[in-house]
């Protein structure tokens, strides 16, 4: 049974925040789940994943966070608890879905969890998705703690029922992947099942309908300010005339401060869990008791925008300041020095800094950038294609998942990313105003995620790029999530459809259509010099499973290389690949065999052909 | 309970969140609070995860700059670049078998010389135990053991609040039953080693 399944009521144990959030909603009776995956978010829904396959519970991998929004949507509207799951930057997908879902509302808790991501551990930008509940007019929660997130997820479908509106549970990284002790509570059992009504002035916002859903949301949008005055997680501690206004994690280093700072008799904090609509008649009266008030949230200063302004409609002149140059930035996630320091310039109490090691006498320590795997499909791909452009000048627009590292030297294939999908939309924009050829690089569930409208825009508008789809069988980055294109049976899993990235490809119009094995490199780069020299829309498909994933199915069947006498030390495998399997010993090349998995590709360029496979077996 | 922070560094792949899970099973068998948390955004591609752990009374789960108690290293190098978080009362532990980055291998940047590194780490902190951690692992027969013998040289030196029967049973618990065994072997080789190291 699944350790979510079998965790009993009542008994310690220690979860990762997004195992917590799992359990939240399995004991919430959760009937429906969607996603697509996206760290710091993506054990949430793997869990989902494997917790469907043993219980009643509906789980998907949807094509990307709108679809996934709009399942959810209409599973909830039926009357059955519902969450969607996504990370922050996939809010901006599911946005066009989110803002009239609000109008329409729902029937059955609907729930949706955004996993912001501050100083981007593992994202492009650190937006603050507690905007998009003040933008969309919904609830918004935000838990402190693991055993906070997972009873939060049954207060958030009981408020979304109440409200008959989606609930925004919103986490920061540190929430998502902080491991802490949990309490497990009962589990209900899920309804799965629901019914629709039709009610098409209440469901179907034309113009008119849209108008009075309009004034229905702001009236329920009251209703959710009443909840939020009176919510138990809206959490007042200590006494003083110094207040602390904080959110989600900082909760803890406030708490934590203000111990080691010895300021427990002066200050009062208020944690804010319930932070839209923010309970403006309790933080008015905080303001009133305190002489001056400091707010700390990591992000943008959204808690502190609105304490400014009920403070004026209630004429208070008491300073309130978080981000400021001598205070809190909105930049990067906070920690508990930063907020120790802080809360100690701000009231002006004696504090000592921690004694951090004078470093300036270090050597350089060389970084250690994440790069792909050894025997990686991608690298060959990478390689292949730039082989195949020798003498070109070009303009790579690249795409999120592993192969955005091929950015990195000594590959250098990518000079231009922003968003899933944006390699292949981009490639029309450069194409049109350069003379550069432009070769878009995207992933196999990054094409099915947004790369698809823009392609059948470049057949449309006659752009002229070549399109790489880098197609490694899964979706590798988060964790080998499968997507439309993966093969399920090689997972036994059974029930599920298969769509053909070649045949899409076609069906949108493309007639100069390659796939190509990227680790063949001669007949590859001759089939890359192909549609390169091609005018107009030209796409190649790279198919090679990840090796990582491989290895997960036991499907990896290369067998380890090594480096012969003949090796005349030219480094062309290094200093053209980077594998990581590769090492130097007493200035020699050497492979690791327990890394290389035998993907021949370094062999093929050796000049001397001194990479040959290694006869006895390794571990 | 008196705050103990530690800090275990490595490289993808080297089971540090493996490790990170024994001391917290072995944390919350025997009562003693503890809070983690962990960055592994893009660690399966080669990157450095590092875990904090907390035990104690502490909210906070992450670790500042200069605020680590302990600091557990995986791979000298990254053991180096987790200075920052130490202070001059702070014990290290690391392995000695290098683990170079892309960066050094194409020579970018040349790997710091071990003597140099040790030298350095010792300088600015109260004690460093170094030893070759894989050497003893592959000793075991089981090379992914890394873990479990610092996991060994952490607890001799007795600076976190568990117990050598705590761990090991947690080390039962949680390994494979494959690996049980070896881990446990390889608990031992990584005790007896700090005890001698120098």
């Amino acid at each position: 049974m699944h350790r979510l399944l079998k965790a009993r009521p009542g008994q310690k144990m220690l979860l990762l925040g997004n195992e917590a959030i799992a359990r939240g909603a399995i004991e919430a009776g959760v009937g429906v789940a969607t996603t697509y995956p996206g760290t710091p978010s993506s054990e949430i829904s793997m869990n989902f994943f494997q917790i469907a396959l043993e219980t009643d519970l509906y789980f998907e991998y949807s094509t990307n966070e709108k679809v996934a929004l709009e399942v959810a949507a209409a599973s909830a509207t039926c009357g059955v608890r519902s969450i969607c799951v996504m990370k922050h930057v996939g809010l901006n997908v599911a946005a066009d879905a989110l803002l009239t879902l609000a109008y329409v509302g729902v029937k059955g808790g609907l729930v949706i969890v955004t996993a912001d991501d501050p100083f981007m551990f593992s994202s492009q930008n650190e937006q603050d998705n507690r905007y998009y509940a003040k933008l969309a007019g919904l609830p918004l929660l935000e838990p402190s703690s693991a055993q906070e997130a997972k009873d939060m997820v049954a207060y958030a479908f009981d408020i979304s029922e109440k409200l008959q509106e989606p609930v925004i549970f919103r986490t920061t990284t540190r929430i998502n992947h902080s491991t802490e002790t949990v309490i497990p509570g009962e589990i209900q059992a899920p309804q799965t099942h629901g019914d629709f009504t039709k009610d098409p002035f209440n469901y179907v916002p034309i113009p008119a309908v849209a108008r009075n859903l309009h004034a229905r949301l702001l009236n329920r949008l009251k209703e959710a300010e009443e909840l939020s005055e009176t919510s138990a997680y809206n959490i007042s501690t200590g006494n003083g005339r110094w207040g602390i206004v904080c959110n989600s994690v900082s909760y803890k280093y406030v708490v934590d401060a203000v111990t080691d700072l010895n300021m427990g008799g002066k200050t009062k904090i208020l944690r804010i869990g319930f932070s839209h609509p923010l309970p403006k008649a309790l933080l008015k009266n905080f303001l009133k008791e305190c002489e001056k008030v400091l707010v700390v949230e990591e992000g943008e200063p959204y808690m502190e925008e609105a304490l400014k302004a009920f403070a004026q409609e209630e004429r208070l002149t008491l300073p309130i300041k978080g981000k400021s140059e001598e205070l809190f930035s909105r930049l990067y996630e906070y920690n508990p020095a930063i907020v120790r320091q802080c809360l100690a310039t701000y009231f002006d109490v004696a504090h000592k800094s921690p004694a951090v090691p004078d470093l300036s006498d270090l050597p350089e320590i060389p970084q250690r950038p994440p790069t792909l795997c050894a025997g990686c499909s991608h690298r060959a791909t990478f390689y292949v294609v730039k082989k195949a452009a020798e003498g070109m000048e070009t303009i790579c627009p690249t795409d999120i998942g592993c192969y955005t590292l091929g950015f990195l030297p000594p590959l250098s294939m990518g000079d231009f990313l922003i968003c899933m999908g944006a390699s292949v939309g981009t490639s029309c924009g450069f194409s049109k105003v350069t003379d550069k050829k432009v070769i878009a690089f995207i992933g196999d569930s990054t094409f099915f995620h947004s790369g698809i409208p823009p392609l059948i825009n470049a057949v449309f508008n006659n752009h002229n790029f070549t399109m790489v789809i880098l197609d490694n069988g899964t979706t590798a980055m988060t964790g080998h999530q499968p997507h439309p294109g993966t093969d399920m049976t090689a997972l036994n899993l059974e029930g599920y459809g298969h769509v053909s990235i070649e045949a899409i490809v076609r069906a949108a119009g493309v007639s100069q259509v390659a796939a190509i094995k990227p680790y063949r490199l001669k007949k590859s780069i001759a089939a890359v010099k192909e549609a390169l020299n091609y005018k107009g829309v030209s796409v190649i498909i790279s198919q090679e499973p990840c090796t990582l994933y491989a290895k997960s199915l036991k499907k990896l069947r290369g067998k380890p290389f090594f480096v012969s006498e003949k090796c005349k030390n030219h480094k062309d495998c290094i200093n053209e690949l980077a594998c990581p399997a590769f090492f130097i010993q007493n200035k020699r090349v050497k492979i690791d065999p327990t890394l290389c998995v035998g993907c021949t590709v370094c062999a093929q360029i050796c000049p001397e052909k001194a990479i040959v496979p290694l006869k006895e077996k390794v571990l | 309970m008196k705050t103990t922070r530690l800090i275990i560094v490595a490289v993808g792949g080297q089971g540090n969140l493996l490790a990170s899970k024994v001391i917290g099973e072995a944390a919350l068998q025997s009562g003693v609070p503890v809070g983690m948390s962990e960055i592994h955004g893009m660690a399966q591609r080669g990157g450095v995860v590092e875990s904090a752990i907390v035990f104690g009374d502490a909210q906070s789960n992450i670790i500042a700059d200069g605020e680590a108690d302990v600091v557990v290293g995986f791979e000298p190098l990254e053991t180096l670049r987790a200075l920052n978080k130490c202070n001059a009362d702070t014990i290290v532990i690391t392995s000695l078998a290098p683990l170079s980055p892309s960066t050094a291998i194409t020579g970018t940047c040349p790997y710091p010389e071990l003597k140099k590194l040790k030298a350095i780490i010792r300088a600015k902190t109260a004690k460093l135990i170094a030893f070759d951690a894989a050497a003893l692992a592959a000793q075991t027969g089981n090379v992914l053991a890394v873990n479990m013998v610092l996991l060994g040289a952490l607890i001799q030196t007795g600076t976190i609040p568990l117990t050598v029967d705590n761990v090991k049973t947690a080390i039962t618990t949680i390994s494979k039953q494959a690996f049980a065994a070896s881990n446990l072997e390889a608990f031992e080789l990584g005790f007896d080693a700090a005890k001698t190291s120098d």
